[in-house]
């Protein structure tokens, strides 16, 4: 660690790896709840525990993202921090924020929430991913203006760098697209196109520009590759993810109401959104291969390669069967679309943020680059653990969608939702005991930081 | 990697990165070429009374800057070769210009068929001739961009004979945005 302010990350990290866990136990109870309908019932209904589910996984990224930049910020600008009370402050509030909000979501019904937190006010409640409370989207709006102007001010008066500027752009506009869901006309197709201009602008696009200059951050650190070389091929990235992810958010346009020649623009620029995923790929394995020295910190070179090739195959490889217009009229909101996002999600942006704690932490911990051989044992284990886990969740989800498209959409004689979904039940239950595995994978990956050793010194390069 | 005036330039010219991006921008050119063609063969009375609504006038006109200015980026590419750093910034400053020119006459071009009531959603030609233009207009703009980038480094005598791959790059770049149109106009204005 350089700086010293870069420290207030660490809170960041840990606070994003405890919301992952109460992320997967809550997949964990929804999970079970596809087969089991009434466990839990009526103390944690589906509709809850999948709404606490997906937050989760929204708000621990962005613990990530947020402990990412006060990281690589300083670093990258060559000076500390702006303000990093400021960062203390704003961490507590959105911490607190986030854990009301949670415990909003399980103690009272949703509707009751509703009129307690004067959604009636400015309607902005009960849509998907967007759940939260008027008075938290607030909050997040509060929290996400300080945060950028801490990390604005201190890019614009130190050193500025491509990852930096790349970085900045990516916060800025994960701030833009959020106002979107202030926004809720009462006409449903307007509402849903706007909706994704919250929620699709998100992840394929701004976020992308998040996870490429994450993952060239930490190449750059522990390849010792040129800049110049991983600074070109980042610009390639982000034009590529901007010129197909925009109009690609198309691909959501086919069936709600909007004018049909979403159906062309859409398949075709989502179509080519792998492009971009399958760069990150390369631009990983390559930088690697020219790698200057051998970084003593192997797992998260581990992350940062397993970064690459899971976030081209969820992300890329899953949108894609999917994505064209004819094949979506059958797969519209099924399993198939479930497995994509397990997939994509876990590996564009939760292997991203765990690729920078990994190379983080042990600066943060130790002031040394690498965890000890132990330690990083177990993280290895914990990484293929997870991944193998998401792998399987992902093809068993695959194979319920398959068979559910067949069933319910494509046969001659189509069964009804729920008949289709008993039919399915044995994918669920292989996915649930999956699921287990990734906890397991999951609570080794926490072991990890509490394997102790001597922590590794810089390799001679 | 530098190369000297009198070495063989080595192929391709430019950065290898920009190739990548030329290549993927090819790709999404090349898919909307194929899905218009076959649009195009399932409604050909539609499409035949459509394209006589287009302006073959300008985007004729329009064929003759973008090769022209291709021309034009040639000549600043040969200057610098040569060392001569002014003339390669003036003929930099004249590809841009010609690109200038471009957008001006596609604003009118789109504001004759905004006016006329032509949207996206009037049939399926004008989506192909809308959003396959438009598309084609913002990479005129970036490549205007990336000149311009090229030519203010070239100003501040950030490139000489010996060293010029960016000037290639921009040049590269700016040859496929003119690529592309020559393909697009005969296809969507004129070809029956």
């Amino acid at each position: 660690m350089q700086y010293q302010s870069q420290s207030v990350s660490k809170l960041y990290f840990i606070a994003a790896i405890g919301l992952f866990v109460g992320q997967i136990l809550f997949g964990l109870i929804i999970g079970l709840q596809y087969v089991m309908g009434d466990f839990l019932f009526p103390e944690i209904p589906f509709n809850v525990a999948r709404m606490v589910h997906t937050n989760l996984l929204i708000v621990w990224l962005l613990f990530g993202f947020m402990g990412a930049a006060y990281y690589m910020v300083p670093e990258e600008s060559e000076r500390e921090l702006f303000s990093p009370k400021l960062a203390v402050a704003l961490f507590w509030i959105f911490l607190v924020a986030g854990a009301l909000t949670i415990l909003g979501y399980l103690l009272v019904p949703y509707a009751t929430l509703a009129k307690m937190t004067g959604n009636d006010l400015l309607p902005t409640m009960g849509r998907e991913f967007l759940e939260q409370p008027t008075i938290t989207k607030l909050g997040i709006v509060v929290v996400a203006l300080g945060f950028l102007y801490n990390i604005g001010m201190t890019i614009l008066t130190g050193r500025k760098t491509v990852v930096n500027i790349v970085m900045l752009t990516g916060l800025v506009g994960l701030a833009v697209f959020f106002l979107f869901s202030f926004y809720n006309p009462a006409n449903l197709v307007l509402d849903k196109y706007y909706w994704w201009w919250t929620v699709h602008l998100w992840v394929e696009g701004v976020w992308e520009l998040i996870l490429g200059s994450i993952l060239a951050f930490v190449l750059i650190k522990t390849t010792g590759v040129d800049r110049e070389v991983i600074e070109k091929w980042l610009y390639i990235i982000i034009a590529m993810t901007l010129i197909t992810g925009i109009i690609g958010t198309g691909h959501h346009y086919y069936w709600i109401g909007t004018p049909e020649y979403w159906q062309i623009l859409g398949s075709v620029f989502s179509a080519l959104e792998p492009i971009p995923f399958f760069m990150m790929t390369l631009f990983a394995f390559n930088m690697v291969n020219k790698r200057r020295k051998d970084h003593p910190n192997k797992a998260a070179v581990l992350w940062a390669m397993g970064t690459g090739v899971m976030a081209f195959l969820g992300a890329g490889l899953w949108g894609f069967i999917h994505t064209l217009a004819p094949v979506n009229y059958f797969t519209h909101g099924t399993q198939i679309t479930a497995a994509h996002g397990h997939m994509a999600f876990y590996g564009a942006y939760v292997m991203i943020v765990l690729t920078m704690i990994s190379y983080a932490m042990p600066h943060l911990r130790h002031g040394k680059p690498a965890n000890s051989e132990k330690a990083q044992v177990i993280e290895m284990w914990s990484f293929w653990l997870m991944t193998v886990a998401i792998v399987f969740i992902t093809l068993l989800l695959t194979g319920a969608g398959i068979l559910q498209v067949w069933l319910q959409r494509a046969a001659e004689d189509p069964m009804p939702f729920m008949v289709a979904q008993e039919k399915i039940a044995f994918f669920y239950w292989a996915r649930e005991a999956v699921g287990v595995i990734f906890l397991v994978g999951l609570v080794v990956y926490i072991a990890s930081f509490f394997a102790g050793g001597e922590p590794k010194e810089e390799a001679s390069s | 990697m530098t190369h000297t005036a009198n070495e063989k330039a080595a192929l391709p010219p430019g950065d290898l990165a920009i190739w990548f991006f030329i290549y993927a921008e090819l790709l999404v050119f090349g898919i909307l070429f194929l899905l218009y063609a076959f649009a195009r063969s399932n409604n050909v009375e539609l499409f035949n009374s459509s394209q006589d609504l287009v302006d073959r006038t300008s985007g004729a006109a329009n064929t003759l800057v973008l090769i022209t200015s291709s021309y034009f980026v040639v000549r600043a590419v040969a200057a610098i070769r040569e060392g001569k750093v002014q003339l390669c910034s003036r003929w930099l400053l004249a590809t841009i210009g010609m690109g200038g020119v471009f957008v001006v006459i596609k604003l009118v071009e789109f504001h004759a068929k905004f006016s006329a009531g032509i949207s996206l959603s009037t049939n399926t030609f004008f989506t192909y001739y809308l959003s396959m233009t438009a598309f084609h207009f913002m990479h005129v703009l970036l490549g205007m961009v990336i000149l311009a980038a090229v030519y203010l480094k070239n100003r501040k005598g950030g490139y000489s004979a010996a060293e010029h791959r960016g000037v290639e790059t921009g040049a590269s770049y700016w040859h496929m945005v003119d690529l592309v149109w020559i393909i697009l106009f005969p296809l969507v204005y004129v070809m029956r």
